[in-house]
C-alpha cells in the first residue's frame, strides 16, 4: 500500500508541472548559450507576431475595393478603431504618431493572441519584451515633448493650478510619476499575460487528479476564455495609455 | 545558518504581504468600474464617449497593485 502510495506521488511529481515553466527562453537549434542573435522561442514567437500583423494588412489594402471585402472590413475596423482612440484621447496633431501606435496595437494584439495557442510561447509576458516596447514610447514622448514645447515641457512637473506652496512637492510626486511611467506600462502588460498563463498552467496540474480533473478542465476552458478577453483588452490599454503619455508630450499645459 | 533560514522565511512572507496590494488594487479597479456604471446608468447616451476615460481610469488604479505584485515577484526570484 504504501509502495503504491510512494510510486502514486512520484509519478505524479514526474508529472506535475511547474506553472512558470512554460516561460523558459530556450535556444531553438540547440545549445544552451544564448546571444543577442540567438533563435529562441521568443524572437519565433515575436517574428510570427510581427509576419501575421504584416498579412493581415497587406491582405486588407491588397484589393483597396469601394465595397470592402472579408479581409478589408478586419483592416479598415483595425484602423478606425485606433485612429478613433489617437484622435480622441491625444487630438487631432496626434495623427502623425498614428503609424506607430498602430503598429504598437497591432503587435501586442497579435503577440497576446498568439501566446493563447497551446504549445506556443507567451512573449508578451516577459518583462525584456514589453520593457523595450515602454521604454521605446517613453523615449519617443519625452524627445516629442522637448522638441515640441521646448523647456516649457517641464511646465508638465510645475502645476500651475495648485497653490503655491505645494507645488514643489507635487513637482516631486509628478516627477517620479513620470519616470516610473515606463515601469508600470510594461509591467501591466507582462503580469497582466504571465498570470493568466500561469494560473491555466496550475489547473492544469490539477487534472493529474482523477476525481478532480472535470473541474480543472472546466476551470481551464473558463480562464482561456477569460484570457482571450485580457490579451484584446490589455493591448488596448497598452495603446491608450501611448496615447494619454503622447498627449502630456504634445499638450502639456493641462 | 539561522540568518539564512530567517532570510528565506522572510522573502516569502513579505512576498505574500504583496498579495495584500494586489488585493487593494482590487478594491480600487472596482471602485472605478462601479462609479462608471453608476453614472452611465443614470446617463446611458454619454457612456459611450467615456470608456477611454474608463479605461485609463483603471489602468492607473491597477499600476499600483502591479508595483506591489513586482515587489513580490522581486523577493520571490531576484533577492
Amino acid at each position: 500500500m504504501t509502495v503504491a502510495t510512494d510510486q502514486a506521488a512520484e509519478a505524479s511529481s514526474k508529472l506535475s508541472l511547474h506553472p512558470m515553466e512554460q516561460f523558459t527562453v530556450r535556444p531553438l537549434f540547440g545549445g544552451t548559450e544564448i546571444h543577442w542573435y540567438t533563435i529562441t522561442n521568443v524572437t519565433l514567437w515575436m517574428a510570427i507576431a510581427v509576419v501575421c500583423t504584416f498579412l493581415l494588412l497587406v491582405y486588407a489594402t491588397r484589393a483597396r475595393a469601394l465595397v470592402p471585402g472579408r479581409g478589408q472590413s478586419i483592416g479598415e475596423v483595425v484602423y478606425g478603431f485606433v485612429r478613433n482612440m489617437v484622435v480622441d484621447v491625444a487630438g487631432e496633431d496626434a495623427l502623425a504618431f498614428f503609424p506607430y501606435i498602430l503598429t504598437l496595437f497591432m503587435f501586442v494584439v497579435f503577440a497576446n493572441s498568439l501566446s493563447l495557442i497551446p504549445m506556443s510561447f507567451a512573449t508578451t509576458s516577459h518583462f525584456a519584451v514589453t520593457g523595450v516596447l515602454a521604454i521605446a514610447v517613453f523615449l519617443t514622448v519625452t524627445i516629442v515633448g522637448f522638441v515640441r514645447n521646448g523647456t516649457s515641457f517641464l511646465g508638465l512637473f510645475w502645476v500651475t493650478s495648485a497653490p503655491f506652496p505645494l507645488r514643489p512637492v507635487l513637482a516631486i510626486i509628478e516627477l517620479i510619476s513620470y519616470f516610473v511611467r515606463p515601469v508600470s506600462h510594461s509591467v501591466r502588460l507582462a503580469g497582466n499575460m504571465m498570470a493568466g498563463h500561469a494560473v491555466m498552467e496550475v489547473f492544469a496540474g490539477f487534472a493529474i487528479v482523477l476525481w478532480i480533473s472535470p473541474l480543472s478542465i472546466a476551470a481551464i476552458t473558463a480562464m482561456y476564455g477569460l484570457e482571450i478577453m485580457v490579451a484584446v483588452v490589455q493591448a488596448y490599454v497598452f495603446t491608450i495609455l501611448t496615447c494619454v503619455y503622447l498627449k502630456d508630450a504634445l499638450h502639456p499645459h493641462h | 545558518m539561522e540568518l539564512i533560514a530567517a532570510a528565506a522565511l522572510g522573502k516569502f512572507i513579505g512576498a505574500g504581504l504583496g498579495g495584500i496590494g494586489s488585493g487593494m488594487a482590487a478594491i480600487g479597479v472596482g471602485n472605478v468600474a462601479g462609479n462608471f456604471l453608476a453614472g452611465a446608468l443614470r446617463n446611458p447616451s454619454a457612456a459611450a464617449g467615456q470608456t477611454a476615460t474608463l479605461f485609463i481610469g483603471i489602468a492607473f488604479a491597477e499600476a499600483l497593485g502591479i508595483f506591489s505584485f513586482l515587489v513580490a515577484l522581486l523577493l520571490m526570484f531576484a533577492v
